[in-house]
């Protein structure tokens, strides 16, 4: 069974010019222990399904509509408070930028006590002890020595680490990592990616990977979800969407990566720019910028079908195997 | 050992070596400090102390004029009182009600500011019409229309016993809209940060957060505003003593012994109000001087 269902979610965001429906019948599932990438362009609503699932959407949003259900609980309608136990506890998040994640005037050991003493009944000395543990398991060196030091005497790799470790350190089945390596430099970011690879292996932990990075979801995802204008384009296992995508713009995502081998003049892109929130078009939200576009694509929604290996909605995705 | 070296290595320390008028008002305060603290000790007489007091010490000049006593060093007031002893107890009375005060203060401003910027909406709103509406009236009205209500309220009893109390709330009442909107604004920007979105994430409630993450970031500022409202607090209590609702003569602050002194101002006997009036002059300029460097130097725009 999923450790998490998302069913048909609908996010929405009241404003003055009427209602913005940021994400719209978005479904998907992770399995236990299973990493899913989620990938899109900016504004795609990526992150705010995540802040959606740990209940932190921030308001006016909130979820209009479908289910959440963590480990056969329902999330979407809990308290406040219920919800508050269940965050951090069973579900952890990563944010993207390790030099503002961290409070600038606690020491990091007690960023972990405090984390972990919230959740469970711990010792001061039991605490610390797992705290140094935690750091040790996340590569700090010399962790116990440096347990109290406060997080400008790290740099952004080590930041981040400890930023992992916060988010692991009381247990959670799911974590939910909003672009972890984007403001890292890059022989960094391949570090931390390998270091949450181990630790989701190890500790049994599903791990929700928000990223526009194509080549982080690749080496680190089983499955891919590609989402676009607040929906889900495709999804599947992070080889066949790769290898072989189904819907026209996980091909145009692609086909924009630049490859080493081949010398282009000029980077492929998808022309055009994702349509804003009150201005999704009729039928399938790509079709203005698809290059296979049909009548059909302007007056119906596609909804996600099976292709021979992943997951589409689009219409044209199965003509094309035939 | 190791702290303490890096506090003296520390950019504060640096600049404070680097600003002689920061060192200056620095040695000022703790002097005063110091003499008030340990006035029952170091006073030359204690005015309090009916017995020792003799009318025939009365009215006498400074030690520099003709008729000097040098065991008065400053001279003394109608009754036989030393001045410098009256100057150290009353900074001691000064100090200890404004301190109260703006503890008080800051323990209302700085609870209510951080409620209203972090829960914000309608909370927000009434927080702060309360506090725009208080800061509608001079602060030292709002002491003394306080002090006024709770002389009628209490018995006659009670008054003499709270007198201090009442002039310290009053006081602190005036004084508290000012640090709730500067922890209200600098709360309101912490909260968007991504280290309290993380405190949400890991689950730990809103009272919490506020305690031990939002408080320590917005301290600084409110810090500053702290110190030159302790200044403002000794004027304050001053000016209520001054006007004759502040301590009872049995307990001269500053303010009293000035008022008392201006009576003997126009019949030549100068000292009785201007050696008060150049300490309190002082204190508060000192600690003003401080206060802007503080500001100055924890402010990382203005380095």
């Amino acid at each position: 069974m999923a450790l998490l269902d998302v069913i048909d979610l609908c996010v929405e965001f009241p404003t003055r010019r009427g209602i913005l429906r940021a994400l719209d019948g978005v479904s998907f599932s992770i399995d236990p222990g299973e990493i899913l990438g989620v990938v899109g362009e900016s504004g795609a609503g990526k992150s705010l399904t995540g802040a959606a699932i740990i209940g932190l959407l921030e308001p006016p949003g909130h979820v209009a509509g479908g289910q959440i259900v963590f480990d056969g609980k329902r999330l979407d309608n809990l308290s406040q408070e219920e919800m508050r136990a269940i965050r951090g506890r069973h579900i952890g998040a990563i944010f993207q930028d390790p030099l503002t994640t961290l409070d600038p005037l606690m020491s990091v050991g007690k960023q972990l006590i405090e984390t972990m003493q919230t959740h469970m009944k711990l010792s001061d000395r039991d605490a610390k002890a797992r705290a140094v543990q935690w750091l040790e398991e996340v590569g700090i060196p010399a962790a116990s020595e440096r347990v109290f030091a406060y997080p400008h005497q790290f740099s952004g790799g080590m930041r981040q680490r400890v930023v992992i470790a916060l988010a692991l350190c009381a247990e959670p089945r799911l974590v939910i990592a909003d672009e972890p390596t984007t403001a890292l430099d890059v022989s960094i970011q391949a570090q931390i990616i390998t270091l949450m690879k181990r630790l989701a292996a190890d500790h049994g932990t599903s791990i929700m990977l928000v990223t526009h990075d194509m080549g982080v979801i690749a080496e680190t995802c089983d499955r891919v979800a590609v989402m676009y204008a607040g929906r889900i384009a495709e999804i599947g296992p992070v080889e066949n969407v790769v290898r072989s995508p189904h819907h026209p713009y996980t091909e145009g995502l692609m086909g924009s990566i630049p490859s080493l081998e081949a010398r282009v003049e000029r980077l492929r892109q998808i022309d055009g720019a994702m349509p804003r929130l009150n201005a999704i078009p009729k039928g399938c939200a790509f079709n203005p910028r698809c290059g296979k576009v049909i009548e059909r694509c302007r007056e119906e929604r596609p909804v996600l079908l099976p292709t021979a290996t992943t997951m589409a909605a689009c219409f044209r995705a199965n003509e094309e195997a035939a | 050992m190791n702290a303490l070296q890096r506090f003296l290595d520390s950019d504060f320390i640096y600049s404070f070596k680097r600003n002689p008028v920061a060192m200056v008002s620095f040695g000022v305060v703790v002097l005063v400090v110091l003499a008030a603290v340990l006035a029952p000790w170091i006073a030359p007489h204690n005015p309090f102390d009916l017995a020792s007091l003799n009318l025939l010490d009365s009215l006498k000049p400074p030690f520099f004029q003709t008729d000097g006593d040098p065991s008065f060093p400053l001279g003394t007031d109608d009754q036989g009182r030393d001045v410098l002893s009256g100057i150290m107890y009353g900074t001691r009375i000064s100090l200890e009600v404004a301190i109260l005060a703006i503890g008080f203060s800051l323990t209302v401003g700085i609870s209510v500011g951080l409620i209203a910027g972090y829960v914000g909406g309608s909370v927000d709103a009434v927080l702060m019409r309360i506090v725009d509406v208080q800061l509608t009236f001079p602060a030292i009205l709002v002491a003394l229309l306080v002090d006024g209500v709770v002389r009628a309220v209490l018995p006659p009893s009670a008054q003499e016993a709270l007198q201090l109390d009442v002039i310290v709330f009053a006081i602190g009442i005036s004084r508290w809209p000012q640090f709730a909107r500067t922890v209200r604004g600098s709360t309101m920007i912490e909260r968007g940060r991504d280290y309290v979105m993380a405190a949400r994430v890991i689950g730990i409630s809103s009272p919490r957060i506020m305690a031990t993450h939002i408080l320590p970031n917005v301290l600084g500022p409110v810090l500053v505003i702290a110190t030159l409202n302790l200044g403002l607090a000794v004027l304050d209590e001053a000016t209520l003593s001054f006007l004759g609702v502040g301590l009872p003569p049995t307990e001269p602050s500053l303010g009293t012994l000035i008022r008392f002194g201006n009576d003997f101002l126009f019949s030549g006997e100068w000292w009785i109000t201007i050696f008060p009036g150049a300490t309190l002059a002082v204190m508060v300029l000192s600690i003003n001087l401080l206060g802007d460097w503080l500001r100055d130097a924890l402010n990382p725009r203005l380095r």
